[in-house]
């Protein structure tokens, strides 16, 4: 266990290299700098703004300190927001993205897998064809097709929800958000359940526990549900990942000052430093997210030993 | 004698060639949710091929008489004549843009899934067929490829050429090809690998090359033939993400470029005018809303009806 959990951390470091070379090669294969387009200034301010952010060394010798300050904890400067730095927009909007996050995955969980028991319990019946008809439709709704949907519904027509642009100031301003952003996880979730569920009916251990009298509760709960939500738990570590990344999405939408509301106005405003920061962090989240979810796997299921 | 043998042995293997296939559709047209689908996606190609001669408008024409009667205001749909679906805040006929929407569409759906054939049937030949360092190597590759968020790498390559000339061709379209088409070939390269390790051992490829055949016609005319029903279905079911990452990406404003009129780009320009005119969101969202479940649907059909084992499991 120890030496399989050493192994995965190690094999982050690899990873993380390919992401951060990927990620810095393509940002400085743009042509011209982050600033061209902009007013002109002339051949001395040029000279100073490019000392300012390094531009005037070798490329490979930027990699290494670019590397360096991360190792530091410093994401580097922004190219747009001259007064702050990456690791400001970080520090101010990690906890509202990490939030928004927590509570959709809390959501995801708790609506996706009741959801996915009640289906398979009532196999071929009312409760599951409109359980699978609810998961089909959260697949197939991008997270901001369902935003729009939600807003429309419950703040356009409604109005009895804050809409777009109010912020995250206080609960009735994160019910819409983080629905949208658990939409599709809900039916994920579902789908897995149901489908692990459905396998496991069929065990023997079950009509074993089934024909020695066990209240029917008691037979789902202990014998079909334990089991049937192992498999569950290996797709909570790609959806954590999922709701950490894909909420940009639903946070530039709700116009929410979480980090993922920078990383959009990064992308539009061709802000390469703090595209460059975002995507390795997100990938590093990503990578960690995943080592940490495979642990919990072997933890959960006693059957697996990983050597 | 000789002749009733033949005509046996004939009629068997027939059956037996065709029979994978026709036993395939038969299971695909009693699935309903796939037959829905189905029809869904042929309309949405028909619009996307023919959508520039059905346009009463072009996706780039005001109609200023209407939009100045209505005060420069966008027009709901079925409110004026000549526009079905009503006006945009510019003034442009909403059903055109929409038709516009669905050749980017469908456009990206198909013409990525080639990239991702191209590059991932290939590669994951070799790496199924000879093992070794290409096997090592690309098991590698798509570990670390797994750990990079693809969304977040398609966004990635889509800023650093968008000022490209690259990048400006077809309106920024062809580099949505590319940018998709690079992050999504992975998933298809394994599978055909998978396929081909499990395939290779099997006792008609040793009789195919007992008998002398090559390398390259074993892969070509035995195994791939053999391992197309997966590729089949991830092919299908890898639409739907591309058609996604696409609107996604005119959503952020770093996928098609203006005047093209995609489904993602539309839905972001109309988010200002949510309160007084939803209908700007919510058709372009209805749009790619059944785009991707009809081919969610026909994906999930096909896996059913290709491989009746995994039916119900994921």
């Amino acid at each position: 266990m120890v030496t399989y959990l050493i192994r995965r951390v190690a094999w982050l470091i690899p990873v993380l290299f390919v992401v951060s070379v990927i990620t810095f090669g393509l940002m400085h294969a743009v042509p011209g700098g982050p600033w061209s387009g902009e007013r002109n200034v002339s051949a001395g301010v040029q000279q100073n703004i490019n000392n300012k952010f390094r531009l005037d060394i070798p490329i490979q010798d930027q990699y290494i300190a670019w590397v360096g300050d991360l190792l530091h904890g410093d994401l580097g400067p922004t190219f747009k927001y001259r007064d702050r730095t990456v690791n400001d927009l970080v520090v101010q909007g990690f906890p509202i993205t990490a939030q928004l996050g927590l509570m959709a995955f809390i959501l995801a969980v708790a609506l996706g897998i009741p959801l996915g028991i009640v289906a398979a319990l009532g196999h071929n019946k009312w409760p599951d064809y409109l359980a699978t008809a609810i998961s089909m439709i959260g697949i197939a709704t991008p997270s901001f097709v369902l935003a729009i949907l939600l807003v429309i519904t419950f703040s356009v027509w409604l109005n009895v929800l804050p809409g777009v642009g109010k912020g995250w100031k206080g609960p009735d301003t994160w019910v819409l958000p983080v629905v949208a952003l658990a939409g599709y996880q809900i039916a994920q979730i579902a789908r897995y359940t149901r489908a692990s569920m459905l396998e496991v009916t069929r065990k023997d251990y079950v009509r074993t526990a089934q024909s020695k009298g066990i209240r029917e509760r008691a037979v789902v709960i202990r014998h079909m549900v334990r089991n049937a939500l192992i498999p569950v738990v290996t797709i909570l570590g790609p959806i954590l990942a999922f709701l950490v990344t894909g909420s940009f999405i639903i946070e530039y939408f709700f116009g929410i000052p979480g980090i993922g509301k920078y990383y959009v106005l990064g992308i539009q405003q061709r802000d390469y430093g703090l595209i460059m920061a975002m995507t390795v962090l997100y990938a590093f989240f990503v990578a960690f997210l995943n080592v940490i979810v495979d642990v919990m796997y072997a933890y959960i299921d006693p059957r697996i030993r990983y050597s | 004698m000789a002749t009733t043998a033949g005509a046996i042995e004939r009629v068997v293997t027939s059956r037996r060639s065709s029979g994978v296939w026709r036993d395939a559709f038969g299971r695909l047209i009693r699935n309903r949710l796939a037959i829905v689908g189905g029809i869904w996606v042929i309309l949405l190609l028909f619009i996307g091929i023919f959508g520039p001669f059905i346009a009463p408008w072009h996706y780039d024409q005001k109609d200023n008489i209407a939009f100045n009667l209505a005060h420069g205001r966008p027009v709901p749909p079925f409110t004026i004549p000549n526009h079905l679906f009503g006006l945009d805040n510019y003034g442009l006929d909403t059903f055109s843009k929409l038709l516009d929407g669905a050749q980017i569409s469908m456009s990206v759906a198909f013409v990525v899934q080639a990239v991702v054939l191209l590059i991932g049937v290939p590669i994951g030949a070799v790496a199924g067929w000879y093992g070794g360092r290409v096997d090592t190597y690309l098991m590698r590759f798509t570990d670390v490829m797994y750990a990079f968020p693809d969304l977040l790498f398609i966004i990635l390559l889509s800023v650093a050429f968008r000022d490209t000339d690259f990048g400006r061709a077809l309106n920024g379209l062809f580099l949505v090809f590319v940018a998709i088409g690079l992050t999504s070939w992975v998933t298809v390269a394994r599978l055909v690998r998978g396929q081909l390790l499990s395939l290779r051992e099997t006792e008609f490829v040793e009789a195919a090359r007992a008998i002398g055949v090559s390398s390259g016609k074993i892969v070509t005319r035995h195994l791939l033939p053999n391992a197309i029903g997966p590729v089949i279905v991830a092919v299908t079911l890898g639409i739907p993400t591309a058609i996604l990452a696409e609107a996604t990406l005119a959503y952020l404003g770093v996928g098609v470029q203006p005047p093209r009129a995609s489904w993602g780009k539309m839905i972001a320009e109309g988010v200002g005018f949510i309160r007084s005119a939803p209908y700007l969101t919510y058709l372009p969202g209805i749009m790619i809303a059944t785009a991707l479940m009809s081919f969610t649907f026909l994906g999930d059909g096909l896996r059913d009806a290709l491989d009746p084992k995994l039916r119900g499991k994921q």
